[in-house]
């Protein structure tokens, strides 16, 4: 087994992890960063809408500010962010998109003089300001105050991505593709870096670094319906919580998104609704107006895609063949508007569904997006459990994301958190000094090893890794999609532990050598079901709603006794997570309220019980 | 009816002994609005779960899935069956360094184009966390993004004449690359640096301008302006430099 070297060893290539190799590399330190593919197509590239940051430029940005993004960003967690971490966050991101512009980004920017705009339908006029020419301009993005997310065009992801790269390239950083992280290596106190298949060869080498980062993204693949790319599957969650030391954060909090494109789930921006999209029923009519009077089409997300789930129950859902779904409609848009600001949605139609959204209706529904739960650490990325291993992007609970994350809010947190935790690995790096254990890491390897030998011979059993990670699937879907509740959780449950159990007994069809999908697969097959049940546990026992966690049984949300945290670690050789808690905030700035939609009932927490801070919170 | 759709794919795994390239033959029924990447996976699924191909977005946004079908270079996961005949045939992209069946080496290709064309903004300026941004018109922050659209599938360069001739021709995607820089007003480079790095025959002067390239790139980028736009720039910075020499 080779053995490479490296200060940093950053796990995922995406703007997070990259963008904390920019920072470390910056300071001095030898970065190597990992990915499964060339890192310009990591999912980050696949984000269209855009980035948040109170630039306040724009006409309907006005008067924007930091600590207006920050209500709306708690706002949008229902509470569930840890408000330290928001505030740091608002504070940061319009430094960190100059800073972009900087390094090349080219962003949308603001053209002086009369333009229209879309709101629920109706034509609205709005008057750029000359004195604003030429700076970074926004768009709408559901669930905020202000037009506050800057963009280029519809593809913002790839275009941050490539800059993000391209400064990685300029500083010479060693990344890597085509490289998974299978395992950490560790001794139960540090982490010392992590054992990497290839996917050229299939061979297993050793990383070994001084401080890892694990910034691998969501995991939505582990439900059916889902926006993310097929590589979303988490495999850093997995390899962190196979540590016993480290938990996941709030694994029950997962998004929602209203619009993924039926049948390929593909998404289409939210900025279609941003911008003036609508959305109808079976029968043509728009309906979002009648359960949110105030925002309609763009309140948050969980909320649009829970009324949606409602109204389709009422049998007003249009009836396919891959079941039912709404239309979403941005023919009034016009071609000029659809042809530029909207070109990626225009190509999804024509490519993905061969229909001409300036004329035809796009069929949506409801479907996975976006994990808010991740990986825990601290403010500083550090996470819970082990020292050395740090965490970021969507792969972490950082968490200024709570219960719900703001479209536009986690491309902004990738870049602005991989600036501020790069920052502190870097300070991390100055004074940390390890003593590699060469045992311990041959060890860690000759594990690997033996687990893939196992897999290969079918020494364990012969199940067909495709069906049992489709059986994960389809359970997920039933018992904790928008809607939970506990009996469906329970059954969820035991349909778990059944998929778990033949997880174990997981064996190839195929010969294995080389760069064998089957194997990669089958390698984290039983890590994804136990994120799965730690969903499931998580949700059950959190008996309360609160942001995308809607409980049937139990609607309101109850600050009383769940303004809290849930930590999911799963101990060596246990048959199901153990669930402890934290409290959501160290502090208040923003005591918990009313979201101002979405309805629903609070229990309200004992106000003794929070440590309030006070600041003058302007907006 | 639904038809029964011929799949005749490429099969090599380097990394087994035993392995010989041929193709192998699988037949699918083919489902209502059905692309590539449903296909292959369902191949893989239900038929022969070693079967080595890259999809990572399946939106058509990243660039992973290029491969030669029915003799065009195109991104499978938008490929629509209904647009083929009922027998397909799929290999891998020529020019790249195969890693097994259709999977091919594209990112170490376009790692190594990076440090080629230096991809990256060159200003000597500082960042300042406490100034406002530089000012851009936003035609031409649109004119750079336009440029900038380019994914790295390698359909360009696996279509193109030049490059399976030499493999050190740069293609298509890096001349875009460098005329998305040549837009850029923060890039200070002028046409003199620009042309030691394309002004020779493994750039720009090695373009036959056949244009296969703009023929098959899925994003429609304007791949035949911008390559006569850079031979325009680069002949007259040569000739420049000719009488200047003088
Ligand atoms: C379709 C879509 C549209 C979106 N649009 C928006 C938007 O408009 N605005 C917004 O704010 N957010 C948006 N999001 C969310 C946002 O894009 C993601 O949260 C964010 O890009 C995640 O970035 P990341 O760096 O954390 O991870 P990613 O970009 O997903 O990168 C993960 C990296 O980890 C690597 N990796 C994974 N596992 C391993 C392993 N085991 N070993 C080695 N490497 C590994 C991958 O190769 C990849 O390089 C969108 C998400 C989706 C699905
Ligand atoms: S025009 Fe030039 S780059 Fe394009 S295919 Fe022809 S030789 Fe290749
Ligand atoms: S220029 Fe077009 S064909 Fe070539 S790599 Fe870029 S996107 Fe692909
Ligand atoms: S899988 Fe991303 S372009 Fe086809």
């Amino acid at each position: 087994m080779q053995t490479h070297y490296s200060d940093l060893l950053v796990i995922g290539a995406g703007l997070s992890g990259e963008r904390i190799a920019v920072e470390a590399a910056q300071a001095g330190f030898g970065v190597t960063v990992l990915s499964i593919v060339p890192a310009r197509r990591s999912h980050s590239s696949a984000a269209q809408g855009g980035m948040q940051a109170a630039l306040g430029n724009c006409a309907m940005g006005k008067d924007d500010c930091p600590d207006v993004h920050f209500l709306d960003t708690v706002k949008g967690s229902d509470w569930g962010a840890d408000q330290e971490v928001a505030r740091m966050f608002v504070d940061t991101a319009p430094i960190e998109m100059r800073r972009l512009a900087y390094w090349g980004v080219p962003w949308n920017r603001v053209v002086p003089g009369k333009s229209f705009y879309f709101k629920g339908g109706e034509k609205f006029e709005k008057v750029e300001p000359e004195d604003r020419a030429g700076l970074i301009t926004a768009r709408s993005f559901g669930g905020t105050a202000k037009w506050r997310t800057c963009y280029t065009s519809d593809g913002t992801g790839h275009a941050v991505m490539c800059t993000m790269d391209n400064r990685c390239a300029q500083l010479g950083i060693d990344v890597r593709d085509r490289c998974e992280a299978i395992a950490l290596i560790h001794d139960g106190q540090t982490c010392f870096g992590a054992i990497v298949r290839s996917l050229r060869s299939g061979e297993l080498s050793a990383y070994l670094a001084r401080a890892t980062a694990v910034c691998t993204g969501g995991f939505g693949r582990i439900y059916k319906a889902t926006t993310n790319a097929v590589i979303c599957d988490g495999a850093g969650h997995i390899i962190a919580l196979d540590t016993g030391a480290v938990p996941v954060g709030n694994p029950e909090a997962i998004q929602f998104h209203p619009t993924g494109i039926v049948p390929t789930d593909i998404l289409v921006t939210e900025g279609c609704r941003g911008d003036g999209g609508t959305l109808l029923d079976v029968n043509q009519d728009r309906f979002m107006q009648i359960y949110e009077p105030e925002k309609a089409e763009l309140a948050s997300r969980d909320v649009v895609s829970r009324r949606m789930t409602e109204h389709m129950r009422k049998g007003l859902g249009v009836k396919s063949a891959y079941g039912d779904h709404l239309w979403l409609d941005i023919r009034h848009l016009g071609d000029k508007h659809i042809s530029t600001k909207l070109r990626e949605v225009d190509e999804i139609c024509k490519y993905f569904l061969g229909i001409d959204a300036r004329t035809q209706l796009i069929p949506v529904r409801p479907t996975q997006h976006y994990t808010m739960s991740g990986i825990r650490t601290d403010k500083d990325g550090a996470a819970y459990g082990l020292t050395g291993l740090f965490s970021a992007g969507e792969a972490a609970c950082w968490d200024m994301h709570g219960f719900n994350r703001l479209g536009g809010n986690s491309l902004a947190e990738t870049v602005v958190a991989g600036g501020i935790i790069g920052a502190k690995i870097a300070e991390f790096l100055g004074g940390h000094e390890v003593k590699f254990d060469t045992t311990l890491v041959r060890q860690a390897g000759a594990q690997a090893e033996e687990r893939i030998k196992a897999i290969v011979s079918g020494t364990n059993g012969h199940e067909d890794v495709y069906k049992v990670r489709g059986a994960l699937q389809e359970a997920l879907m039933d018992g904790c999609f928008v809607f939970r509740n506990g009996p469906d959780l329970e059954k969820c449950i035991d349909t778990l532990h059944e998929v778990y159990e033949r997880s174990g007994r997981v064996g190839l069809r195929s010969n294995g050598l080389g760069a064998n999908p089957e194997l990669a697969v089958a390698l984290k097959i039983r890590g994804m079901v136990k994120l799965g049940l730690c969903i499931a546990y998580g949700a059950l026992a959190r008996t309360e709603s609160r942001g995308s966690h809607t409980r049937e049984d139990y609607p309101e949300r109850n600050d009383r006794d769940w303004l809290t945290r849930t930590l999911a670690y799963w101990p060596d050789g246990a048959e199901k997570p153990v669930l402890k808690y934290e409290p959501s905030s160290p502090v208040y700035e923003l005591p918990p309220g009313d979201r101002g939609y979405g309805g629903g009932k609070i229990i309200p927490a004992d106000p003794a019980s929070l440590t309030l801070i006070k600041k003058e919170v302007k907006g | 009816m639904a038809r029964l759709l011929k799949l005749n794919v490429f099969r090599y795994n380097p990394q087994d002994p035993k392995s010989v390239p041929h193709l192998q033959t699988y037949v699918l029924d083919e489902t209502d609005n059905m692309t590539m990447f449903i296909a292959l996976n369902r191949v893989r699924e239900e038929q022969d779960p070693g079967l080595q191909f890259d999809f990572c977005c399946r939106a058509g946004i990243c660039g992973s899935c290029a491969m030669v079908i029915n003799g065009r270079p195109s991104l499978a996961c938008h490929t629509k069956t209904k647009d083929l005949p009922d027998e397909i045939t799929l290999l891998p992209l020529p020019v790249f360094k195969l890693i097994g069946d259709l999977s091919v080496d594209t990112g170490v290709w376009f790692r190594a184009m990076y440090d080629k064309v230096e991809s990256w903004i060159h200003t000597r300026k500082e960042f300042d966390p406490k100034a406002l941004e530089e000012r851009m018109d936003n035609a031409v922050a649109e004119q750079i993004y336009e440029l900038e659209r380019c994914i790295e599938c390698g359909c360009c360069v696996a279509a193109c004449g030049t490059a399976r001739l030499r493999d050190d021709f740069m293609g298509a995607a890096a001349l875009n690359r460098v005329a998305r820089f040549v837009v850029d007003p923060r890039d200070t480079r002028t046409d003199k640096e620009y042309f030691e790095i394309i002004g020779n025959d493994t750039g720009i002067f090695g373009c036959m301008g056949l244009l296969a390239c703009e023929d098959v790139c899925p994003k429609d980028l304007p791949l035949q302006n911008q390559l006569g736009y850079l031979r325009r720039k680069m002949g007259i910075t040569a000739l420049k430099s000719l009488f200047s020499r003088k």
